[in-house]
């Protein structure tokens, strides 16, 4: 099924690009270098993550080179610390209620708006088109003293998912990429399908959509990104620490508690393990379908 | 518009007359209008009244009370723009652009290249470099204020060299610790975006250049740079958006923009400002001259990236 819309399907990124069998001239330095300067640059990039978790596994983390070192005595206190300053079985829980939330309203109401843009006409699309690249280039920030007083003052959405889960519902970037995904689609197919008489609601369902599965896959996954790691709207439109996802609570424990704390270093490295693990799990599961022909067309201008 | 659709629009009847007036799939406005009704509340509104706030008087009251909220000209922006704190924070956020957009687009170009290309544990390599791009900030600040701390595991190493004040509580160290934080977070991204670059880069042109006699470098230098240039502008630009937005690094990891200040960023300051002293319109102003600052240095960027 996947074969109609090769563009969507993840592929290997070595396909052109480079010649690896050097020609004249190309230095046999660096076909030695090369390798060692990417994986020095990689273990850069993953040592701040193998030293949080064997920080957070230590009594009290120790600073000196040995204590980047694994050692026997590792145990568990700092997360059970942690857990006593903040519910992380509650935060997660409303982690997971904005991220699954957001994920929900972008992928349906992206999904209708895409299609409707790529394959329906209908009076206003282009004046909805021309609103959409318009949006692209308004930015977050200046939208943040307004949207709060707005969701927090007006509509009295503090404290709530719905406040949380509003200015993120839908993602204009989605709505692109989906928008992408039903333009690659064969004219035939739909040709055909509205000859047999099939209703426009249902050609989407079950036709269109079945065809662009594993692209819905990769725009869950890019999505879930954005709100799980979000600290400051959240941040700014909770109050109450049974509502706070993780990051908001994490950090208000950082910058409220931790230095008053016997061992402040433990709980901020086991937190945040807490905080990275699903995202970090689930690319590393899914990291095939984490690739740049996918991404590059998802890109914000 | 039209394409497979235009042999329907023949058919008679009333359903012509809908169609001349709707177009030809009126469900189509159906499917769209929560994006819409979405794209007026949570952008479009917002957005005009971003710029309204900034020319009024504006405070926070109960809602439906109704108060006078003068029109009040240009005397946000005075304010801000008398404000040696948001000055300072305008002249950081310059200091961490330039640090962190040139540092971020040519690692993020060197890496790509090196990536691109069938290597041994290619995957391993990959997941190295995304993985800080998945996770949240507030998990890696963490880390690095554990690393980077008087008494931390750099300083240790650097022995007599360690900096004092140490990085993150150095006036002159603080926002280029942030900048490095920021690319080192960010560049798993970028680099995704030059290997789809790369991606299409014509074999042809590394084969006459090799044929030419030229070494690695100078292909390097020749093809793959100019025929990246586009995806050079996209980098350079999406990066300074992200920099200028730049909040959660300052918050936590220099404790509030800190010391006195050196670290604070205009987003910080319209947070400090706007919630916590409860002045919404000079935290608007501040965002509108924000927004103004990004739209003319990405114009300039655009300028001289595409220059022939």
């Amino acid at each position: 099924m996947t074969r109609v819309v090769p563009d969507i399907a993840p592929r290997p990124v070595e396909r052109r690009g480079k010649p690896q069998t050097g020609g004249r001239g190309s230095g046999r330095g660096w076909t030695v270098l090369r390798p060692i300067l990417l994986a020095a640059g990689a273990v850069a990039f993953r040592f701040p993550f193998y030293y949080m978790l064997i920080g957070s596994l230590q009594a009290e983390p120790d600073t000196s080179p040995a204590g980047a070192l694994p050692s026997a005595d590792l145990t568990l206190g700092n997360y059970r610390d942690i857990n006593e300053r903040i519910d992380l079985l509650q935060s997660l829980v409303n982690s997971g209620i904005f991220t699954g939330g957001v994920i929900l309203a972008t992928v349906v109401f992206g999904v209708l708006a895409g299609y409707a843009l790529a394959r329906l006409s209908f009076r206003g699309r282009g004046a909805l088109f021309g609103l959409v690249l318009l949006v692209q280039v308004v930015p977050f920030q200046l939208l943040l003293i307004p949207l709060y007083v707005l969701i927090v003052r007006s509509y009295g959405l503090a404290d709530s998912y719905l406040g949380m889960i509003l200015p993120y519902a839908i993602n204009t970037t989605a709505v692109f990429v989906f928008r992408q995904f039903f333009l690659q689609l064969p004219d035939d197919l739909f040709a055909a399908a509205r000859t047999d008489g099939a209703g426009e609601v249902r050609i989407l369902w079950s036709i269109a959509l079945p065809l662009v599965r594993p692209a819905l896959l990769t725009a869950v996954l890019l999505t879930f990104i954005g709100p799980w790691n979000e600290f400051l709207w959240p941040f700014l439109i909770t109050k109450q620490a049974d509502m706070q996802p993780l990051a908001v609570s994490l950090a208000n424990y950082m910058t409220n508690v931790a230095a008053r704390t016997a061992n402040p270093y433990g709980a901020i490295l086991a937190g945040p393990c807490v905080l990275a693990a699903p995202a970090v799990a689930l690319f590393v599961a899914f990291q095939r379908h984490f690739t740049s022909t996918n991404i590059g067309s998802g890109v914000k201008g | 518009m039209s394409g497979p659709l235009s042999r329907e629009v023949s058919r008679r009847g009333p359903r012509r007359w809908v169609a001349a007036v709707l177009g030809r799939h009126p469900v189509g406005a159906v499917l769209v209008a929560p994006y819409a009704v979405f794209l007026a509340l949570v952008f479009a509104y917002p957005f005009g009244f971003a710029v309204w706030i900034s020319f009024h008087d504006y405070f926070f009251t109960a809602p439906g009370v109704p108060v006078d909220r003068p029109f009040v000209g240009l005397a946000n922006y005075t304010a801000v723009l008398g404000d040696p704190a948001v000055r300072q924070a305008f002249g950081n956020i310059i200091v961490f652009l330039l640090i962190n957009v040139p540092l971020t687009t040519v690692l993020a170009l060197l890496l790509a290249n090196a990536l691109n290309g069938a290597i041994r544990g290619r995957t391993f390599l990959r997941v190295a470099y995304y993985v800080p791009y998945v996770t949240a900030s507030v998990a890696v600040v963490g880390v690095w204020l554990f690393l980077f701390n008087s008494g931390g595991l750099v300083n240790k190493l650097l022995g007599p060299l360690a900096p004092d004040p140490s990085w993150l509580v150095s006036e002159h160290l603080a926002m280029p610790t942030v900048a490095v934080y920021v690319a080192w977070k960010q560049l798993g991204f970028f680099i995704l975006l030059y290997l789809a670059a790369l991606q299409n880069v014509p074999n042809e042109l590394y084969e006459s250049a090799a044929v030419d006699g030229a070494s690695r470098w100078q292909r390097f230098r020749s093809v793959t740079v100019p025929a990246v240039r586009p995806a050079t502008t996209l980098v350079v630009i999406v990066a300074t958006i992200t920099g200028a937005n730049l909040f959660t690094e300052p918050y936590l990891l220099t404790g509030g923009g800190g010391p006195n200040g050196a670290s604070a960023s205009p987003v910080l300051l319209m947070y400090q400002r706007g919630i916590e002293q409860a002045q919404p319109d000079v935290a608007a102003a501040i965002g509108v001259l924000l927004v103004i600052g990004v739209v003319v240095v990405s114009l300039i960027n655009r300028r001289i990236l595409e220059r022939p």
